[in-house]
């Protein structure tokens, strides 16, 4: 039996992580967590992550980057808002899932063809495209991107919703693509603009 | 209740043109039958949902923020049935208030393509519609055909309580039980009611969404449930959808799950084929046995 450090030493830390993380929409009051494990005792998910919520809080405002956005933590969280609404410092769990899911997918850290992530960006991809999502097609650019495997264990669902009408393999969209397309390009203008300040 | 003849805007949302068709096939039916007026927001694009937050903020609220500006063109609220969209437009509107410097970005967006956000509309949801403007006293008037003797567990999910709670109670809602109630159905006591169905894990991460979903399936079971019927096209895809999976994996539940505005709609005498009631995976005859 190998002898490991399980806990970290303060030079290990990240600075500008805990700073980035601190100052992201949610994150403002990070500081103010008082580690109670509300947070995970609420959490539905958390017997299935590599950090429970309020380990993962306390790791990302100590700076600990690469821990908190290679984890399957951020991924695992469903958006169910039940950490939130219990916080006793009215800490916003959710908000800061969706920085650290957002970072992760800038630095391309997450997991390898780990769906979650994959699905995000193929969900941003189609909204770009058409305006409007397709379920039917992006559950299957989703499995030919991660798991070819599991989309044939997905077939008996596939025939259900055929049966009962509730597929569609026609792209649904809007009228006016360009006028949705010149809001999200006006944003990747002013981001660029902000970075080439900085 | 409100004068007649009332008028709403009606955001669908990407599900409810897709996999959650009979939710907007019923809730068009129920409305109809009301008498009130749903026009569909002109030109409206996809919510963001949840995962668009994952991939961009300031865009995810634009998305939000085009459907608003379109929809404060006329002066009525905007009744969004789907939770996600429900909460995505809440939330955006409740971020764009309180964070000035995002509100910036995304007004000099939307303006770019002529577009303009002023955060005046109300976005709701059906169930507060129906008992807050409607009435249950006057929808107890319609009901034509009461579900007498059948027993239903209400399940709200997360996202129309959490994490605002506008129009019912956080841990414990009952809107939707009031309205059941009125439709001469009985509800079973469901302390699962706002629990997670599992999202969209049930696709991605199935070893593990395919349990949230079960957990909510042999709960209603175990209370003596004959079905369990939900607000939330995602909830409704997860529950009904995954039956023959989640029978594989745990144990055979045969549950049907139907949508709030079915029950209503067939209390109302409205037929089975107009309101969807074709388009559950697990079949729906339960609920409709003895009509």
């Amino acid at each position: 039996m190998a002898i490991m450090q399980t806990m970290k030493y303060e030079a290990e830390r990240d600075g500008d992580f805990a700073r980035w993380a601190t100052s992201q929409t949610g994150g403002e009051n990070l500081r103010h967590c008082i580690q109670c494990g509300v947070c995970s005792a609420t959490c539905p998910l958390s017997l299935y992550m590599d950090y429970t919520p309020r380990r993962l809080i306390n790791l990302a405002r100590e700076g600990f980057k690469k821990e908190v956005l290679s984890s399957f933590t951020i991924w695992l969280c469903a958006s169910c808002y039940a950490c939130r609404v219990e916080c006793p410092k009215k800490i916003q769990v959710t908000d800061i899932m969706y920085a650290l899911k957002r970072r992760a997918i800038q630095e391309g850290v997450y997991p390898k063809r780990f769906p979650i992530p994959v699905l995000a960006k193929e969900f941003g991809r189609m909204i770009f495209m058409w305006g409007r999502v397709n379920e039917t097609l992006l559950v299957i650019d989703l499995f030919l991107r991660t798991n070819w495997f599991k989309f044939l264990s997905m077939t008996g669902l596939g025939l259900n919703l055929m049966r009962t009408g509730r597929m569609s393999f026609l792209p649904e969209h809007i009228q006016r693509k360009d006028e949705l397309r010149k809001v999200l390009n006006a944003l990747d203008a002013q981001e660029k603009k902000e970075a080439a300040r900085l | 209740m409100k004068s007649f003849p009332m008028k709403y805007l009606y955001f669908p949302g990407c599900s409810l043109k897709g996999t959650g068709k009979a939710y907007e096939e019923s809730l068009l039916a129920v409305f109809r039958a009301l008498g009130i007026e749903l026009r569909e927001i002109e030109d409206w694009n996809c919510c963001g949902a949840t995962a668009y937050m994952s991939v961009d903020e300031a865009k995810s609220y634009a998305l939000a923020g085009r459907n608003l500006a379109i929809a404060e063109r006329e002066d009525l609220d905007v009744i969004a049935p789907c939770s996600a969209c429900y909460l995505g437009l809440n939330k955006a509107q409740k971020g764009l208030e309180e964070h000035p410097e995002i509100r910036a970005k995304v007004t000099k967006a939307l303006a770019a393509a002529g577009l303009e956000y002023q955060g005046k509309v109300k976005v709701r949801h059906p169930l507060d519609v129906l008992i807050n403007d409607v009435g249950l006293d006057e929808i107890a008037k319609r009901i034509k055909a009461p579900l007498k003797g059948k027993k239903f567990a209400p399940y709200y999910g997360c996202q129309i309580v959490r994490p605002f709670a506008s129009f019912d109670d956080q841990y414990n809602p009952e809107t939707m039980d009031r309205l059941l109630a009125t439709a001469g159905a009985e509800c079973v006591t469901y302390p699962l009611k706002t629990r997670c169905c599992g999202g969209s894990l049930t696709g991605t991460v199935p070893e593990v969404g395919l349990r949230l979903a079960y957990i909510i399936l042999k709960e209603a079971k175990k209370r003596g449930a004959e079905a369990i019927v939900t607000v939330c096209p995602l909830c409704q895809f997860n529950l009904d959808g995954y039956q023959d999976q989640i029978a594989r994996k745990f144990e055979a539940v045969d549950m049907p799950v139907v949508y709030f505005t079915q029950i209503l709609g067939l209390a109302m005498g409205l037929s089975a084929d107009e309101l969807g009631l074709k388009r559950s995976i697990i079949s729906a005859d339960a609920v409709l046995a003895g009509r």
